[in-house]
């Protein structure tokens, strides 16, 4: 005679260690097996979109760090291409080079962030974490010296960047750069063989490609099943045509997959910072004839830009005066999270926060 | 029947209490012995072991501050940061804040619950842990009471915390704690099974389940003798104390606390310090049998040498706790039905094979006995790998190809999506 | 390879960490043994034994403490506001650019301050800090290098009012700027952990352009650009 089961449903509160962020899932289990999920979220709204529409540029980029509060370089970045289409400003050349600089350190940042939090989901209890935010620890004192603030930079402004470079800055990120490729190593010696690591993540959450691509995801979790999308190489901004990068691509596209696609992708990052190192010239960081309230005329820009977690862009409407009529957000962790019901349901409840955590989510970018 | 007067404990206590006329007692008692009048020493019999008692439950107690110091130390040493270090000298007082932080906070009782289980539970969780310390030699004539089916017993004891986290989580009422609940349940009762399996080959080495014969009997500590049997009931017994890699009881980023999630104050530091003295009280067992007891080089008293192989056992325990993620539900079920109980068994036949081969060895053969058993645990761990393991490199499967620089020219076609 | 030696490879790499330096930050104070005490007061050990028994006493019995401060660079945009009120004409440009709107101004007509020409007298000046978000967007506003970010972390209050920065409490606090936005003072090489710059003629100005280059710039310039279509 069967025995008689029930679903049980079980709300995983917007309190919750493992839910990077306030993120709320109503997830119904048969015994340990998914079989529906409801993503609620939205407990992060700020309205940062609306407040764009009643600040000038300069203060948007204020908005912006904090959208994706561990990748605030990137968001700058994001923003000021955007602006730059919008109003036709040519930036200067050093500065753009500053700014792929402190964009390929945000992209290691925010990988160290997503690894190590991923890996903590897993049952580490912290080691590779601590490991991680050491060195993340390295990049925040970078960023201190670079621009006077570790997390929330706001260091991009239409044209280049705000200031240059101090002088210690320099001999500082020599000495990351030298001492990072012997941490990844300790990372992967760590983790990457691991026997528990590779049974708990391998073919866990696999999604297809074409699934993948019909709700357009973009980021590491579309290079994790084998497509090689980037957006620096493919649809080049800044002078990314100018350096020579590997795009790591995994086959697989599983927990594991997207756990290694972005190791080696702080590897890359790493031989971006030498080349631009090798390319900077000094000059201005900002041409002289921006104005300091810009005036873009009228008509609007997208640019879409690589960030670590994704496509990020910010589609602009100008109508002539100092802040946008419309500032929209083409988040990645929101389009990335659309996929959440697909990935979880067949997996066991231990794996839904791995899965979770191996997607990369920034709950302050998918709220706003 | 072992004779009582062999725990110097029992004889100091005893004979300055007792007025016997045994021949054991004869100057052993301090203060001139005999502090109870004649005809009395059924009372003399319970002091001391209330005595005794009490002086061991104070020892553990005082040794689970240590290990929760000790663990916290290590594990923020592990993690390469400093632990704590702030009260007291290298952070020495700080199980001392940690008590007082417990006891002063809210007892909170959710009202979906069932009383006396919820605050019954806790309770239930001690009791066993506190028990095996009543069996376990801790020196040469140190222990509370030598039975002779010491293992035996705490075995028996040890399959009670089962019912204590299904007291606690049907308790609270909470579905998380149900979740803890079950997965822990099915998980503590598989990994009993090859927890016993491991001792028998020990059991048959020293032919006795008496704990302080099994000491005597490690002429060669049994770790080198039985590889497989110490391999297994370690594993077995990380499992059994709900520590990583097999935390899922308490899983702490998935299931918050589990089944401890609804407790609070006491309630929630009776759970915490059974934890703890489970934890000490088995790598007490591991170090009796399997690591030589008390065995050791002459100027350091027997005591010390137990109490450190003991710390050398929760060190690794600790170590693995800082270094390994933990498992899934049914990837431990597996990994006890279709890899340890085999081990043991393998383990058991290999013994019983060894043993009609060589009844009662000596050293020498004991060293035999160690050569053939390290080519089985060997092979074995080899074989089972290949035949459970993953059928595949996980890197190479994740088929990283880092070596991939295009350039747009011979860039392939994009799968197109339904629809342009 | 047996299965089982990547376990092993991530147990070698915890113990390596075991054996090896911990990287906390013993903020704000660290405790230090006898040496440590010795060196922190800048003289060798066997003086602090003769000189000071009572400290290499506490020293040693692990009662003895150094400061420790968490590595900032000059260019940090920190707490406690440099204002040279001398300077500040009472522009608003600050009170305007602030995403956060917390600068409150409140001014009186008047040729009080002549060093920078007209200026208004100002009357209140407040900053409130347990709002601002430390973006130094003011910093990039003010046109006359009056107002600069401060370098502090370490202003918790019990009294939320208590976090707003009057005019007196500009006036009054230490005046350590932070470079941020100064170039002139990174080019001095002003350092605000080291002194403070009570005296506002060493915190230098940014070169203003010349009324030549200004007409060049958004006169002569602009006349060639293309003309914007609607």
């Amino acid at each position: 005679m069967p025995l008689k089961t029930e679903p049980i449903t079980i709300n995983v509160g917007p309190q919750h260690p493992s839910t990077h962020g306030v993120f709320r899932m109503r997830v119904t289990f048969d015994g340990e097996e998914v079989i529906d999920v409801e993503p609620i979220f939205g407990y992060l709204h700020r309205g940062s979109e609306k407040l764009a529409e009643s600040r000038t540029y300069t203060q948007i980029v204020t908005l912006t760090d904090r959208m994706d509060y561990v990748a605030s370089m990137t968001s700058n970045l994001s923003f000021i291409l955007s602006v730059e289409k919008l109003s036709g400003i040519d930036p200067s050349p050093r500065g753009v080079w500053l700014r792929m600089i402190a964009a390929e350190l945000q992209r290691i940042a925010s990988h160290l962030v997503a690894t190590g939090f991923f890996l903590q989901d897993l049952g580490t209890l912290g080691t590779p974490l601590i490991y991680m935010m050491r060195e993340r620890e390295t990049i925040l004192e970078l960023f201190e010296r670079l621009c006077g603030a570790r997390i929330t930079n706001s260091y991009m402004r239409p044209g280049g960047v705000f200031m240059d470079a101090p002088d210690d800055f320099w001999p500082a990120l020599d000495r990351f750069l030298a001492d990072m490729p012997h941490r990844i190593d300790e990372y992967e010696d760590l983790i990457s063989g691991n026997e528990i690591v590779a049974v708990r993540c391998d073919g866990v959450a696999v999604v297809d490609s074409q699934t993948l691509i019909d709700a357009s995801i973009t980021g590491p979790m579309l290079r994790a099943s084998g497509i090689d999308w980037d957006l620096r190489n493919r649809q080049p901004y800044e002078y990314y045509d100018r350096v020579k990068f590997n795009r790591p691509l995994a086959t697989a596209s599983d927990n594991y997959a997207r756990y290694i696609v972005r190791i080696h992708e702080m590897r890359e990052s790493l031989g971006i910072i030498r080349q631009c190192l090798e390319q900077i010239e000094p000059g201005p960081v900002r041409p002289e004839s921006v104005p300091f309230l810009i005036r873009p005329p009228a008509g609007d820009s997208y640019v879409g830009t690589e960030s670590p977690k994704g496509e990020l862009g910010f589609y602009l409407v100008s109508d002539g005066g100092v802040a946008p009529y419309r500032c929209k957000v083409r988040a990645p962790s929101l389009i990335n999270l659309t996929l959440l019901r697909e990935m979880l349901i067949g997996d066991k409840l231990a794996d839904l926060f791995v899965t979770f955590g191996s997607i990369d989510i920034n709950m302050g970018e998918v709220d706003r | 029947m072992p004779d009582p007067f062999d725990s110097i404990l029992y004889k100091y206590v005893y004979c300055t209490l007792s007025s016997t006329d045994d021949v054991a007692c004869v100057g052993s008692g301090l203060f001139g012995g005999g502090l109870l009048p004649g005809g009395l020493e059924w009372l003399a019999y319970v002091l001391t072991a209330v005595t005794i008692v009490a002086v061991l439950i104070n020892a553990i107690l005082g040794g689970v501050l240590m290990m929760i110091w000790g663990e916290r130390r290590l594990l923020g040493r592990f993690q390469g940061r400093t632990g704590p270090n702030r009260w007291g000298p290298f952070g020495l007082l700080t199980p001392i804040a940690d008590a007082v932080k417990t006891m002063f906070k809210e007892d909170v009782m959710p009202t979906v619950s069932d009383r006396l289980v919820f605050t019954a539970a806790p309770i239930l969780m001690l009791f066993p842990a506190l028990l095996i310390y009543a069996v376990l030699p801790f020196g040469a004539g140190t222990w509370l009471a030598d039975i002779n089916v010491a293992l035996l017993f705490i075995i028996a004891i040890g399959g009670a915390n089962v019912l204590a986290i299904v007291a606690a989580a049907l308790g609270s009422g909470n579905r998380y704690a149900m979740f803890s609940a079950m997965r822990s349940v099915a998980m503590l009762i598989s990994y009993e099974i090859p927890l016993v399996i491991s001792l028998i080959g020990v059991l048959m080495l020293s032919g006795s389940l008496s704990l302080v014969a099994i000491v005597n009997a490690q002429t060669l500590p049994f770790f080198i003798v039985q590889p497989l049997g110490f391999f297994v009931f370690l594993v077995a017994s990380m499992a059994e104390l709900n520590r990583t890699p097999f935390d899922v009881a308490e899983a702490e980023s998935e299931i918050v606390a589990g089944y401890m999630t609804d407790y609070s104050s006491m309630k929630f530091g009776l759970f915490f310090l059974s934890e703890f003295a489970a934890t000490i009280a088995t790598s007490g067992v591991i170090t009796a049998v399997f690591l030589g007891g008390w065995h050791g080089f002459d100027p350091i008293p027997s005591q010390l040498w137990f109490i450190g192989k003991m710390v050398a056992v929760l060190a690794v325990i600790v170590w693995v706790r800082a270094s390994w993620p933990r498992l899934r539900i049914d990837q431990i079920m597996n990994f006890a039905w279709k890899a340890l109980f085999e081990l043991t068994l393998i383990n058991l036949i290999v013994s019983g094979i060894l043993l009609l081969i060589w009844p009662s060895p000596s050293t020498t053969e004991l060293w035999y006995m160690a050569g053939i058993n390290w080519g089985v645990f060997l092979a074995s761990i080899y074989i089972f790998g290949k035949v459970l393991g993953p059928k595949h490199d996980p890197v190479k499967a994740g088929n990283i190809q880092p070596d991939v620089t295009l350039s747009d020219s011979d860039a392939p076609a994009l799968p197109t999506g339904g629809g342009d | 390879m047996i299965y089982g030696f990547g376990l092993a490879k991530g147990m070698g790499v915890t113990l390596k960490a075991l054996v090896g330096p911990s990287f906390t930050v013993q903020y704000p104070d660290r405790r230090v043994g006898i040496m440590g005490a010795a060196k922190a007061a800048g003289i060798s050990t066997p003086s602090l034994l003769f000189k000071h028994p009572i400290k290499a006493l506490r020293a040693v019995l692990g009662f003895e403490h150094i400061a420790v401060m968490p590595t900032q660079s000059p260019r940090f945009r920190g707490n406690n506001f440099t204002w040279y009120e001398d300077r500040c004409t009472g522009c608003a440009s600050c009170a305007k650019y602030c995403p956060l709107g917390i600068i409150k101004i409140v001014t009186l007509p008047g040729g009080i301050n002549v060093q920078e020409g007209e200026s208004y007298a100002i009357e209140t000046f407040d900053i409130d800090t347990g709002r601002c978000m430390f973006c130094a967007l003011c910093v990039e506003a003010c046109p006359y290098d009056a107002l600069h970010m401060g370098s502090e972390f370490e202003r918790s209050n019990y009294v939320r009012m208590d976090l707003v920065l009057t005019k007196e409490d500009l006036i009054a606090a230490p005046k350590h700027p932070s470079t941020w936005f100064r170039p002139q003072m990174e080019e001095a090489g002003y350092s605000p952990f080291a002194e403070a710059l009570e005296d506002m003629k060493k915190a230098g100005r940014h070169e203003t352009p010349t009324v030549d280059e200004l007409t060049k710039t958004w006169v002569k310039d602009r006349r060639t650009d293309e003309v914007v279509e609607d």
